[in-house]
């Protein structure tokens, strides 16, 4: 069974019809049993990164995830769900699950090149997604790819290492990242017509 | 970097596209999901849904139509029509949407767009305006007004300080319908939908007026629009969204270019 994490916000129903049409069985749950025992685990959509954690702890689910990860199945987080994989977000100065070592920080209101051209934050709409290094999550998926993406912060991870795609708006910025069986994006998968169903094909097949 | 949207806006009524769409091949050109589809395969980037079903009942075989589409296209979809509540929104969102839009319904109830944005997020919550070129007067500085009601009913508000007080309301985008432009094939508002997009920090999608992709080059190049809706230029077959694609990345509008 594949479990999309519900948190009582974003998205999920998209990332459940996606999985759906690719063939997928999945189940939209908050319930720890049912977490810990999920073949993989699917934490999407949109949200805030203080709030999203308010609802986690309350659920006890942020312990839940801490403890998936280090079961070696695979995890993927998707938009907020790539923010609270890191120790603190910008957003509301919330403090997230520190499974990876850095920070989710805002856009800076102009473009860092030219100092001139404002940002309009929340970046919305389709931007292209540079694979940095090979990864079998972008197995047939063309570099640079188009993908969908909605948000105000970006993550900044303490090690390069883990980056494994980038985009730029205003500033180039980690939009995927890879670390062990966690994988995360920044852009909407379960929106991002067919590399996005790709993508998440390939994560299914991990 | 952040592409140029091109968003197809489809009308239903009753379950049913209205416009007859001269696609070829074997599609049900009343049927939504099926026009819906043409247009994903296509290469549009997004949709807009706007749902002209008058009576209420009827709403519900509109969630019907959003259930369907949400199955099978994966790329960002937005409805709008008679959306007045904060449930109307939900709706419509559960059902798979990705936005919802509201235009006279907002102008009734302007902290719809606060309850909207609170319970759902800004990025959720689209107001689309409805905008007519009026002498310039105390009231209407900047000579546009905002209309209700498909541009029948004036509002008596200004739609530069609309648009300013939807953004602060917690609006995500903006869509820019120009009355005057609408239907004439003559280009979109430019001077409007710039003016509004130097104003406000959020995207503006420019509606009315395209009769040509060079239409669409000038209100991203000259109106720094961040997307554009297309209906009849696409709709009958003139020009394809690939064709437009083209035609903008050879005048070096970045575009999202293979799908």
């Amino acid at each position: 069974m594949i479990a999309i994490i519900d948190y009582e916000a974003g998205n999920l129903t998209s990332v459940a019809r996606a999985l759906t049409h690719l063939g997928y069985k999945n189940e939209i749950t908050a319930a720890p049993e049912k977490i810990r025992t999920a073949e993989r685990v699917i934490f999407p959509g949109v949200g805030a990164a203080k709030a999203t954690m308010q609802t986690l702890q309350k659920r006890g689910l942020n312990q839940v995830l801490a403890d998936f990860f280090r079961t070696g199945k695979p995890m993927l987080g998707i938009c907020i769900g790539i923010q609270i994989l890191f120790e603190h977000s910008e957003e509301e100065d919330a403090e997230c699950l520190n499974l990876l070592p850095g920070r989710v920080k805002k856009y800076p209101p102009t473009d860092t090149d030219t100092h001139t051209e404002t940002l309009k934050v929340p970046q919305i709409g389709w931007n292209e997604v540079y694979q940095t290094k090979p990864h079998a999550i972008f197995e047939g998926v063309p570099n640079p790819a188009h993908f969908y993406f909605v948000n105000s912060y970006y993550p900044e991870p303490a090690s390069a290492d883990i980056i494994i795609g980038k985009t730029k708006y205003g500033l180039e910025f980690c939009s995927a990242i890879a670390h062990d069986n966690l994988i995360a994006t920044q852009f909407h998968l379960e929106k991002s017509g067919r590399v996005g169903l790709k993508m998440l094909n390939n994560f299914l097949k991990l | 970097m952040l592409t140029k949207r091109i968003i197809p806006c489809l009308d239903v009524r009753a379950g049913k596209v209205t416009k007859g769409i001269a696609f070829k091949g074997n599609v049900d050109v009343g049927d939504p999901v099926e026009m819906a589809r043409f247009y994903y395969e296509g290469g549009a980037d997004e949709l807009v849904f706007y749902d002209i079903t008058a009576s209420n009942e009827r709403r519900d075989i509109m969630i019907d139509v959003v259930s369907a589409v949400a199955a099978e296209i994966f790329i960002p979809f937005s409805v709008g029509g008679g959306l007045r509540t904060l449930e109307d929104m939900r709706r419509v969102l559960l059902a798979g949407a990705e936005k919802v839009s509201i235009d006279s319904g907002a102008v009734r109830n302007p902290q719809l767009i606060a309850e909207g944005a609170r319970a759902f997020g800004s990025q959720c919550v689209v107001l689309s305006m409805q905008v007519k070129r009026v002498p310039k007067s105390k009231q209407i500085p900047s000579g546009y007004e905002i209309f209700i009601d498909g541009g029948r009913t004036p509002v008596g508000w200004d739609a530069l300080e609309w648009s300013a007080r939807g953004i602060d309301l917690g609006a995500g985008e903006i869509v820019v319908n120009s009355i005057d432009a609408d239907g004439t094939k003559a280009g979109y508002e430019l001077e409007l939908t710039g003016a509004i997009a130097d104003l406000v920090p959020v995207p503006v999608i420019a509606s009315g007026g395209a009769g040509n992709p060079q239409h669409l080059r000038d209100v991203f190049v000259e109106s720094n629009a961040d997307a554009a809706i297309v209906a009849s230029i696409t709709h009958y077959g003139e020009f394809t969204i690939e064709n437009i694609k083209t035609y903008l990345t050879d005048e070096g509008v970045s575009v999202r270019d293979t799908w």
